[in-house]
């Protein structure tokens, strides 16, 4: 980290921006893991009264729809496979109110840390197996990876159920909502490993593009991409940079991308909060459709159903702070979710339940 | 004799075997003398009474085992509620197949550090578990101690502006049987802490009513212990993370596992409360003991936030210290 002289140099240099602007400047932060770096740190603490930080839909499983965890409930209720997901996805409730937790006890539903591990739950299982594939382009690649194997060993009765996401499109389908009010972002760092600065460029550096800056996860490193941004806003430009350098290079990861386009192919995608975004998902190219769980096991077409009371979707869209939902911390907690947004340990309800939202 | 059996613990010719030739050889003391069914003491004046039990995996560690665990652990128990500990008791559960030679290890251990805190064990028991059906060794140890100060340690005695002291280096016992359990090879220099913690106590008891209170800093870490002396009450804690002594090591192997050393156990590590008036004088005792070195004021007691503790972060930022929630577990992406 920097010493705490030059955080204190970087934070005068926030003010001082700050104190010369005429508007209020709202700045969304892409990524789960980035909203929770920035309570974690207190960082909005830090900021100018007048620079508002917002979380955004960057958190895997808040956008991942109802109809998605139904169809995956469903799978399991009716003993039609085994179902292999990272635990994130346990806890969120389906539109029934119910979620995979329940079945964690009959053996139908296993968690893993690596996708490679569903290779060796094959062996001990003879229920097809379908793994959830969500996340973005951080976590596609050794998924990708791993149904590459799959479809080359001959492994029987493993399948995939798409529902990736990817991020240049979901920034551009943002800023087009009515009412935006983002005047910038904040990109997230390990995306961007993988994809590199272009994506974003096509998207930000066109008319009607906003600044963005590619940060990485450390207290320092977003306040100093939230200074690139600042001034940028100063200039009246709207500029990708980078400012995680140490590990996202300009072109990102050509061989991660390789493995994922050998498998998959842009496809239209529902997110939950954001609606359908046309080419912001990935589904399996046509030659691997005997891997694909949506061909396999006819699954009914998502949707998205919010539990009442629930304002995911508007904190997702980053119109709507956590705080203000009135469910927050009442009924809605990290021990009793309603939505998502508390669920997940990146969802932005459940990092502002945990650090709270205290002024300096 | 190589391996723990089962009849070793059926109460027949093996259970006599294991308890004559091998326990009780290495922990007979004034006191437990012979093999009975009780240990009786003389005791004046108020007494502590505690107990606890240890499970911790693996066995051995960077740093100490489960046997000179389960006594530290006690022992501070006793010692940070104003008590010198005397006397403690030892159930051993053990799995089938346990390698004795490693139980010797154990009891020595047991020995040792039970000869260094000045405690005698004066009872016992013994039991094996099928194999499988056990985690190699479980032990739990109850204690008594002589009540030495005499005033009650409770969260009622705080006030505003008090200070708040960490005596040492905080997560490097969570932190050592995390990397031991991964083989994360960086983290293979961090040592647990376990360590006895009577003689930094004893030598704060004189503070008297300056002392407000006192805890063992174990399970759930800094933030458990900091939240269970504010929540409820009608004052805050403000902590300045900046001040909270923590290894480099012990930073970099948190960092790998996604973990923060703030929420994870200490085994010889004091979190206490005085009034703001005798916060150095309390640093200059603690700094006269090696556990105690780097003890520092990380905060004072505020009327802000009533029940809340406050972080002031590395960058200066604020936000809420919550109890450590769900399980600790690596990153899962
Ligand atoms: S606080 Fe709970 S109910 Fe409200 S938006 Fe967040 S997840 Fe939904």
């Amino acid at each position: 980290m920097l010493s705490s002289h030059s955080i204190d140099g970087i934070k005068k240099e926030i003010r001082s921006i700050a104190s010369r602007l005429k508007k209020d400047i709202v700045i969304m932060e892409v990524c789960g893991t980035h909203t929770v770096s920035v309570r974690r740190a207190g960082i909005h603490s830090l900021l100018p009264p007048n620079i508002h930080l917002i979380a955004g839909p960057g958190c895997p499983v808040c956008v991942t729809p109802t109809g998605y965890i139904d169809n995956a409930i469903n799978l399991v209720r009716e003993d039609r496979a085994v179902v292999v997901t990272f635990g994130d996805m346990l806890k969120v409730p389906g539109s029934e109110g119910i979620s995979l937790s329940r079945y964690t006890g009959s053996g139908s539903v296993r968690i893993v840390y690596s996708p490679l591990e569903i290779l060796k739950i094959r062996e001990t299982v003879t229920k097809p197996l379908v793994f959830l594939g969500i996340g973005f382009e951080t976590t596609i690649p050794t998924i990708a990876a791993t149904f590459l194997r799959a479809a080359e060993e001959k492994n029987k009765d493993i399948y995939l159920y798409t529902g990736f996401k990817t991020v240049p499109v979901a920034l551009e389908a943002l800023l087009g909502m009515p009412n935006s009010m983002i005047d910038a972002f904040l990109l997230p760092g390990h995306v961007s490993v993988i994809i590199g600065e272009n994506p974003y460029r096509d998207v930000l550096e066109k008319e009607g593009g906003v600044p963005g800056v590619i940060a990485g996860f450390e207290p320092d490193d977003i306040l100093i991409a939230l200074l690139f941004i600042l001034r940028q806003i100063r200039e009246g430009t709207h500029k990708v940079e980078n400012a995680y350098k140490r590990a996202v290079r300009a072109e990102g990861n050509s061989r991660a991308r390789d493995v994922i386009y050998r498998l998959l192919e842009p496809a239209d995608e529902l997110w939950r909060g954001l609606g359908i975004i046309p080419g912001s998902g990935l589904k399996l190219r046509p030659q691997f459709s005997r891997l694909d769980a949506k061909y396999v096991f006819g699954f009914k077409e998502e949707y998205n159903y919010e539990p009442s009371g629930c304002l995911c979707a508007e904190v997702l869209q980053g119109k709507l702070s956590p705080l203000k939902c009135p469910l927050f911390g009442k009924t809605c907690t990290p021990e009793e979710p309603v939505g998502p947004c508390m669920v997940s340990s990146e969802g932005a309800c459940a990092a502002y339940y945990r650090y709270g939202d205290i002024k300096v | 004799m190589k391996y723990i059996k089962l009849e070793h613990g059926s109460g027949g010719a093996l259970s006599r075997q294991l308890t004559e030739e091998i326990i009780y050889p290495i922990l007979k003391n004034n006191i437990y003398t012979e093999l009975s069914d009780a240990a009786v003491i003389e005791a004046n004046g108020k007494i502590a009474f505690t107990t606890d039990t240890y499970v911790v995996d693996p066995v051995f560690f960077p740093g100490g085992d489960i046997g000179k665990l389960a006594v530290c652990g006690t022992c501070n128990d006793l010692s940070v509620s104003g008590s010198k500990p005397q006397y403690l008791s030892l159930g051993l559960i053990i799995e089938e197949g346990f390698p004795i030679e490693q139980l010797i290890r154990i009891l020595n251990s047991i020995r040792s550090t039970a000869d260094s805190a000045g405690v005698n064990i004066i009872t016992g028991d013994t039991k094996v578990v099928p194999s499988g059906k056990g985690g190699n060794i479980y032990i739990n140890t109850s204690g008594i101690g002589i009540k030495e100060y005499s005033e009650i340690i409770s969260a009622s005695r705080i006030g505003v502006n008090d200070a708040v002291i960490i005596s040492g280096p905080i997560g490097s016992h969570g932190i050592a049987i995390m990397a031991s359990r991964e083989s994360i090879n960086i983290g293979s220099k961090i040592r647990s802490d376990v360590a006895l913690l009577y003689p930094l106590c004893r030598s704060l008891f004189d503070l008297g009513s300056r002392l407000r209170f006192l805890r063992d800093t174990t399970r759930g870490g800094l933030a458990a212990i900091l939240n269970e002396i504010c929540s409820g009450n009608n004052f805050g804690l403000n902590i300045r993370e900046s001040t909270i002594p923590v290894n480099e090591d012990v930073r970099a192997v948190s960092d790998i596992l996604g973990l923060n050393p703030i929420e994870i156990a200490n085994e010889g590590v004091l979190t206490l409360v005085t009034d703001p008036g005798s916060a150095q004088e309390v640093l200059d005792i603690l700094h006269r003991h090696e556990t105690g070195k780097e003890a520092a004021v990380i905060g004072n007691v505020t009327e802000a936030y009533p029940g809340r503790v406050i972080l002031e972060t590395l960058v200066g930022g604020k936000r809420i210290l919550d109890y450590p929630r769900g399980l600790l577990l690596p990153r899962i992406c």
